[in-house]
């Protein structure tokens, strides 16, 4: 991509981003800085695209670093927080339950 | 070689469709409700831009590397992050966090080393991949640290006398060395390559020394703001390959993860400057006074179920002892008898309760509390005056009145549970030093405070058969 075109592109995804955050309660604040720090797992892409061009031991060698650190952010960052996502599923039934239970004992 | 329809258009549609559900992944991870399908749908995304790596057409060879490093790497990952308790989370986010810096780095020396090596690329190119490289390092250094001190591996926060001198001079020293090896990038020889050696390891050292005197307590704005800084750099290496879905994805990271920050940061009344620059306690002034006079009564669990059995209100303040001693299940039992015998029993959750916001609720979830027995600490702090006991579960920091009163207090201005306000205080506490930050706190050794000492489990199981027997 080229030169302005890109800057747009870039202050785009930064407003995204912004945007995503902003109105997000405290408790997600966890769980969403563990999704976030999946999504920039995407490293590893680059890190295979890096280390596919590597001509040199020393280009590979250092390539082969670069992928094995993007796939640990990937697989760790992906089951760390689809456990903790699992309990927000366990404490949103439990809302509704308890809303339930209320809205019995009032009427 | 793949058909060049192949490479023209359908290796560039699958990722932007990868990039597309990875963003609405982490829009629907906004919101409680879609949380789940939210990482499902990223953890697609994320398969699908890793499988077309694969087929990318600059990728030329070095498969069977790749695959040996994404095996080995996403096994013991895999392993890990199953293994580690809920507990422990923070440490393992700041872990991973910091693979990803250092991945965004390590990409950054491959190319700037193949532009040494007579790859065409121009200044820009160099530049931002030097800079990537930069934030990189530091993320990857700065979380490592991070992740030691929340493991328990170094529990001192190390600082010296001029010490932000130190690390100004160095930050400086990382940035004309990265100067010198993007202007002298097309010079060869043994010297490009030492520069680039020298500047790497500079900015290793100083993510390191950045976060060395950073008090626990505050470390998970650290791990979000490198977290941030992962993103940025990710972000900026996505555009020297030229893969814009790598490269909107760790914009948005970036973005998201820095208003994140400035979020935790706001919750703690500390502006990040402060978080990163003033640290906890680093005179001995304010601190040490502050716990000198008193002394800690202490009580016996039956006494203490006696007081909370005859209570009408009772507010429990959960903290991080609380999540150590893994006892929020008992805790929600003695809730759950306390209830039956007519006690109104409330939560009050402060906002950087345990090592992350919402790693409080995160517990109490699992052990069955209903929500709408917690209650953040604006809505609540006005009740403990009415309250007949407050019971504080391993929290230290939050409920220390000297952040409200003692301006000397190296924590003075953070909100904190007005705990000290209810007619009594039950503390349950392992032992009696200070809490993570280092800091006493005046509440232990108040008149309406009982310091109940012990593991959090063993004493929650002691009140419960404490009240069950009256």
């Amino acid at each position: 991509m080229e030169g302005f075109l890109t800057l747009y592109v870039i202050m785009l995804a930064a407003v995204a981003g912004f945007e995503l955050i902003s109105k997000v309660p405290a408790v997600l604040h966890t769980p969403l800085m563990s999704g976030s720090n999946f999504i920039h797992g995407i490293v590893l892409v680059g890190a295979m695209v890096a280390l596919g061009q590597a001509e040199t031991t020393m280009e590979q060698v250092i390539g082969f670093v670069a992928v094995f650190l993007g796939a640990g952010n990937v697989v760790g960052g992906y089951v760390v927080t689809e456990r903790m996502l699992q309990m927000f599923k366990r404490s949103d039934q439990q809302e509704q339950r308890a809303e339930r239970a209320a809205e019995e004992t009032s009427s | 070689m793949m058909p060049e329809w192949m490479n023209q258009f359908v290796i560039p549609a699958a990722y932007f469709v990868a990039a597309l559900v990875l963003i609405l992944g982490l829009r629907a991870m906004s919101s409680p409700v879609t949380a789940r399908r939210g990482i499902v749908l990223a953890g697609l995304g994320m398969a699908l831009a890793v499988l077309v790596s694969f087929v990318h057409p600059e990728v030329m060879g070095n498969y069977l590397l790749m695959i040996i490093a994404i095996a080995v790497s996403g096994v013991l990952a895999l392993v890990s992050a199953r293994r580690v308790p809920m507990t422990d989370m923070p440490q393992m986010i700041a872990l991973y966090n910091g693979m990803g810096g250092g991945s965004a780095a390590a990409i950054a020396a491959v190319e700037l080393l193949r532009i040494q090596g007579g790859h065409d690329a121009g200044l820009l190119l160099a530049v931002i991949a030097g800079s990537g490289a930069l934030i990189g390092a530091v993320a990857f250094s700065g979380s490592l640290i991070a992740f030691a001190k929340l493991q328990g591996w170094m529990k001192r926060n190390w600082r010296f006398p001029g010490q932000q001198w130190v690390n100004l001079l160095l930050f400086a020293a990382t940035l004309v060395s990265g100067f010198m090896v993007v202007a002298g990038i097309h010079t060869d020889g043994l010297s490009a390559g030492t520069l680039m050696l020298a500047f790497f390891t500079l900015a290793l050292v100083f993510g390191v020394l950045m976060t060395l005197p950073i008090g626990g307590a505050d470390m998970p704005v650290v791990i979000s703001l490198y977290n941030a800084l992962t993103g940025l750099a990710v972000g900026l290496e996505g555009y020297v390959l030229d893969i814009p879905a790598m490269m909107i994805a760790g914009v948005v990271v970036g973005a998201a993860g820095t208003m994140l920050t400035q979020l935790m940061a706001k919750a703690m009344n500390r502006p990040l400057s402060n978080v990163l620059f003033a640290g906890f306690g680093t005179g001995d002034d304010g601190a040490a006074a502050a716990g000198g006079d008193g002394s800690m009564t202490a009580i016996e669990a039956v006494d203490g179920a006696i007081l909370m059995a005859y209570a009408e209100t009772v507010i429990i303040v959960p903290g991080y002892g609380m999540a150590v001693a893994q006892a929020q299940h008992k805790i929600w039992e003695l809730t759950q008898i306390l209830r039956k015998r007519g006690v109104r029993v409330k939560f009050a959750i402060h906002p950087v309760a345990g090592r992350m916001p919402g790693h409080m609720n995160v517990l109490l979830a699992e052990a069955g509390v209903p929500y709408d027995l917690i209650e953040d600490m604006e809505d609540i702090n006005d009740s403990f005056s009415q309250a007949d006991v407050a019971l504080v579960i391993g929290a230290n920091d939050v409920v220390n009145p000297a952040a409200r009163d003692d301006t000397a207090s190296p924590i003075y201005g953070m909100p904190i549970l007005n705990v000290d306000q209810a007619k009594n205080v039950i503390v349950i506490k392992r032992g009696r030093g200070t809490g993570f930050a280092g800091i006493e706190n005046a509440l232990f050794v108040a008149d309406n405070t009982k310091m109940l000492f012990g593991d959090a489990q063993k004493m929650a199981q002691e009140l419960i058969a404490g009240v069950k027997t009256l």
